[in-house]
């Protein structure tokens, strides 16, 4: 990978700042006391064994799961837990481990169904593509094709995702979370399963993404090459405790992260 | 040749390309002379919006320091800026050099080196991370435009410039210099080099073509007098714009007969974008034509049995009379046979012309190499009226065609209008054509060798005049070679009737100064690997599957039809393929096997393999090899395997009886 670490890059104030969160399903803890913060338009990665959260972490972020303690404050308002419908209208898009698109629809339908919090006419009028809502569909056509050319995935526009190669189904997910604009994008382990050549095409749209549009991303990811390369500040989880926090040489150095990673003697 | 030095009388005599623009813009200025797919939506430019925008290019390029006789890189898929880049250079009297977009950096570095480039137009940003990546190398390169921003927002300011910045220079320049385009483009001569086009050179370094106006444009001039193509033609721009065909076909034809180009949104969607605008005139080299058909006869194979029996039903009806009925022959079509046909036509194969976006096609081309039978007859019988021509990039393609209703499988057709052919002692075929170029770009040597003193080009290809006149190419001179025992050997010939098959994607034949003739096959992954799918036949891979007995067998049987039809010819009889064996891994131009136009490199080739070239010439089964292979992201590694060697029935020369065909 050559990418230059743009020292220009305007890393800005903290968007995202979770603290002292704690989570437990039953008496399983799956975080404990976990505080971190993500500056405007960096990339922050977190990383950790099978296991440590990560995911859990993610669903604190974005509302699906309710931690039993701590706060999470995202551009300057603070909640004791997000609300799936209120992290999307405030900007936080994401994407899954295991991809959630609608497989018998288009790729420009599925992409389509990231606008849908952008849309403003009601049902009546979108089943008569008239008037307003005629102007609506074109503009929000308009931004998708601009997806579509971003991520260049132009000649399967019109093809039912189901039947794309997987490493184009995770560029299609991709594309509908960039759909809703987002502030934040939470991607959760974007480049799982993919062979080295979908791994580079991805690191580089999630470069572009954060370089074109400046939008935040927290990444989940467990090739350790890839999250070493592309991030600004990593996380590492293990067991549900934050370990390790810092720029990737940091944590690369960081003791207790070599420690869960390879194994320590007990 | 003498030329007065007094400025041109009459600068609207249309001889030079941005006089013929200028011509277009005035006399069909609303019409529109050129698409281009982005965003999913075809956008459109008239004459008079394509000669401002040319008109601000030139300027612009003024601006930062281009002018009369300077060279100008462009680089990058067919988009219309860039065909605009190139009007513009040659309305300030410079000369346009496209290379070609996929080409590695180090591959471009020969190619500027030896043009003296300065300034460079290119397309993204994959583009200039190459020409920046040369730069300490090549301090020569001074600007660099490019036309899509994307990703390129943090590259430093030095040699970058965006097209936007361009134009805003060239609408300043224009307002400080009035007349100022005008004056140039009238100072425009039509012998002036109009383009350079490098060859892509089977032996050595790649040799940089120069036409003037004047050549290319009577070359198109008379192509399009020959065709009979007019401003309401349109065509589909997506071959390399380096490529003398594409040059020809979506420049200058188009700006001498005024058609419209049509560029599709990327090479991915050609398809898509070939059906929605339908050309009326196409140009594709065989391979093109090839992969349509394995995709066509793939989904084919796919098909539910009821379609599937009808499509092959009406595709005998079609073999039987289609080409008769296309060269309008009706007479000789017995009626029921016409009453079928036209039943198939609004069954089969009219909706599979739309599916290829050939629906509206008047005259379709193809050349650059031999096209097998069944791929020929298969297009021409479902009413595609494909022909093939015969011309290189030192004759801007205008040696020969084949006229409508003289079309044979086996022949690049007649001279045409304007042109001489002859064929030297040796066989070679020799030319004088109004197309020829002026020269080798600073290669004195290689202009001599390749252009007699009496003014014929010598082509370098073994060919003769069949009893119609028509012309026949069997071989490259230089690759026509004798078999041990004087048997005359001509491998593109052999490995063509090959490649005609669709499990076969390229082969390479030996038996020069040899005993016998052997080969060297590639499969085609997807056409075998889909009918292996079909057999139950489990495989890994290429290596995997291209090792399987069952598809050695395959394999055999093509390389046995081939023996049968070399049997037949008397000259050739003599070298059928003896033994052939399978390659482990694909030639690719990546690895140097290949030319970027997929032409073999033979001599590398052979001595890259040398190991299975002995095996083959021994009493081996099967042979060891290890293969450097250079993996896209330009990483080397190595593919092991263990190579099989099959011997193939030769037959006794003379007449064979063909099962019913």
């Amino acid at each position: 990978m050559t990418h230059d670490h743009n020292p220009g890059r305007r890393i800005g104030e903290t968007l995202l700042a979770v603290e002292n969160i704690s989570l437990a399903f039953g008496g399983v803890r799956a975080l404990t006391d976990i505080s971190f913060d993500v500056r405007e338009h960096e990339i922050r990665a977190i990383i950790g064994p099978n296991g440590a959260g990560k995911s859990s972490m993610l669903n604190c972020v974005n509302g699906v799961y309710r931690p039993q303690q701590g706060t999470i404050r995202f551009a300057g308002q603070t909640f004791r837990h997000m609300h799936p419908h209120k992290a999307a209208l405030m900007g936080i898009a994401r994407t899954f481990q295991n991809i959630a698109l609608f497989r018998g629809m288009s790729v420009l339908d599925n992409i389509m169904t990231g606008r849908n919090l952008k849309m403003r006419c009601g049902l009546f009028l979108q089943a008569l593509y008239v008037g307003p809502n005629r102007r609506e569909e074109l503009a929000h056509r308009e931004k998708v094709e601009h997806i579509i050319d971003f991520l260049q995935i132009e000649s399967v526009r019109k093809t039912p995702v189901g039947r794309l190669p997987y490493g184009i189904q995770k560029r299609v997910e991709l594309g509908r979370a960039l759909a809703a604009e987002p502030r934040l994008l939470l991607l959760d382990e974007p480049m799982a399963g993919m062979n080295i050549e979908e791994k580079q095409d991805m690191c580089r749209f999630i470069l572009d993404v954060n370089d074109e549009f400046g939008t935040t991303i927290v990444l989940i990811e467990h090739d350790m090459g890839v999250v070493m390369d592309i991030s600004d500040r990593v996380v590492v989880l293990d067991y549900g405790r934050k370990i390790g926090d810092g720029s990737p040489d940091e944590v690369r150095a960081n003791q207790d992260v070599i420690d869960a990673y390879l194994g320590v003697a007990h | 040749m003498h030329r007065e030095t007094a400025p041109p009388a009459a600068t609207d005599a249309a001889d030079t390309f941005p006089r013929l623009l200028l011509g277009h813009a005035r006399d069909r200025a609303g019409r529109t002379a050129i698409r281009e797919k982005d965003l999913g939506i075809w956008l459109s430019w008239t004459w008079r919006e394509v000669a401002e925008e040319v008109r601000a290019i030139a300027c612009g390029l003024a601006a930062i320091g281009f002018g009369r006789g300077r060279t100008l890189a462009v680089i990058g898929d067919n988009r219309p800026r860039l065909y605009w880049t190139m009007m513009a250079a040659q309305a300030l009297g410079g000369i346009a050099v496209p290379l070609y977009q996929d080409a590695v950096a180090d591959e471009m570095l020969f190619v500027l080196e030896n043009a003296g480039i300065t300034l460079a137009v290119v397309e993204d940003q994959e583009q200039v991370d190459k020409l920046l990546e040369l730069r300490p190398r090549f301090p020569g390169l001074e600007h660099i435009v490019y036309d899509d921003p994307r990703g390129l927002r943090n590259y430093p300011d030095a040699p970058l410039l965006s097209f936007e910045d361009l134009l805003r220079r060239g609408h300043d320049h224009d307002r400080d210099h009035p007349g100022f385009f005008e004056a140039e483009v009238a100072k425009g001569h039509a012998d002036d080099i109009a383009v350079m086009l490098y060859t892509s050179g089977t032996t050595g370094n790649p040799k940089g073509v120069c036409h003037t106006h004047a050549s290319l444009i009577a070359a198109a001039r008379g192509d399009v007098e020959f065709d009979g193509f007019g401003p309401s033609d349109e065509v589909l721009s997506y071959l390399p714009m380096a490529w003398v065909g594409d040059h020809l076909f979506s420049y200058a034809q188009a700006l001498v007969a005024g058609f419209c180009v049509n560029c599709p949104e990327s090479s991915e969607t050609v398809m898509t974008d070939m059906r929605e605008i339908g050309p009326t005139y196409y140009f594709a080299p065989p391979r093109v034509f090839e992969n349509l058909l394995t995709q066509v006869m793939i989904r084919m194979d796919d098909a539910a049995p009821l379609k599937r029996r009808m499509f092959h039903y009406f595709m005998a009806v079609a073999r039987r009379c289609g080409a008769t009925l296309l060269d309008g022959r009706r007479a000789e079509v017995p009626l029921h046979d016409r009453i079928l046909y036209a039943i198939g036509r609004f069954l089969v194969y009219g909706p599979l012309c739309n599916v290829l976006g050939m629906s509206r096609i008047r005259v379709a081309y193809t050349g650059g190499a031999a096209i097998g039978p069944d791929l020929f007859d298969f297009y021409r019988s479902i009413g595609i009226n494909l022909k093939q021509l015969y011309g290189q990039t030192e004759t801007a393609v205008y040696v020969c065609k084949q006229p409508n209703g003289e079309v044979k499988l086996d022949t690049v057709g007649k001279p045409l209008p304007g042109v001489q052919v002859r064929i030297a002692d040796s066989g070679e075929v020799q030319v004088r054509t109004p197309g020829m170029l002026k020269e080798y770009y600073r290669r004195p040597d290689a202009t001599a060798e390749s252009i007699s003193p009496d003014g014929w080009f010598l082509t370098g290809d073994a060919g003769f005049f069949d009893d119609d006149g028509h012309l026949r190419i069997i071989d490259r001179a230089k690759d026509v070679g004798r078999l041990e025992d004087g048997t005359l050997f001509a491998p593109q010939y052999i490995e063509n009737k090959l490649k005609f098959f669709p499990h076969v994607k390229e082969a390479v034949a030996f038996g020069d100064h040899r005993a016998a003739c052997c080969a060297f096959v590639n499969i085609d992954l997807g056409s075998v690997g889909n009918w292996a799918e079909r057999q139950g036949i489990a495989y890994s891979g290429y290596t995997d599957l291209a090792q399987k007995d069952a598809v050695y067998a395959l394999i055999q049987e093509c390389v046995e039809k081939v023996n049968e039809d070399l049997a037949r010819e008397p000259h050739l009889a003599g070298s059928q393929i003896r033994r052939f064996l399978i390659l482990h891994k694909e030639l690719d131009a990546d690895d140097g096997e290949l030319t970027r136009t997929r032409k073999l490199r033979r001599g590398f080739i052979a001595e890259r393999y040398r190991q299975l070239v002995d095996a083959l010439y021994s009493d081996a089964t099967h042979c060891e090899v290890e293969a450097h292979v250079k993996f896209e992201d330009g990483r080397s590694g190595v593919v092991r395997a263990d190579v099989k060697i099959r011997d193939a029935r030769c037959l006794p020369a003379g007449p064979v009886h063909r099962q019913a065909a």
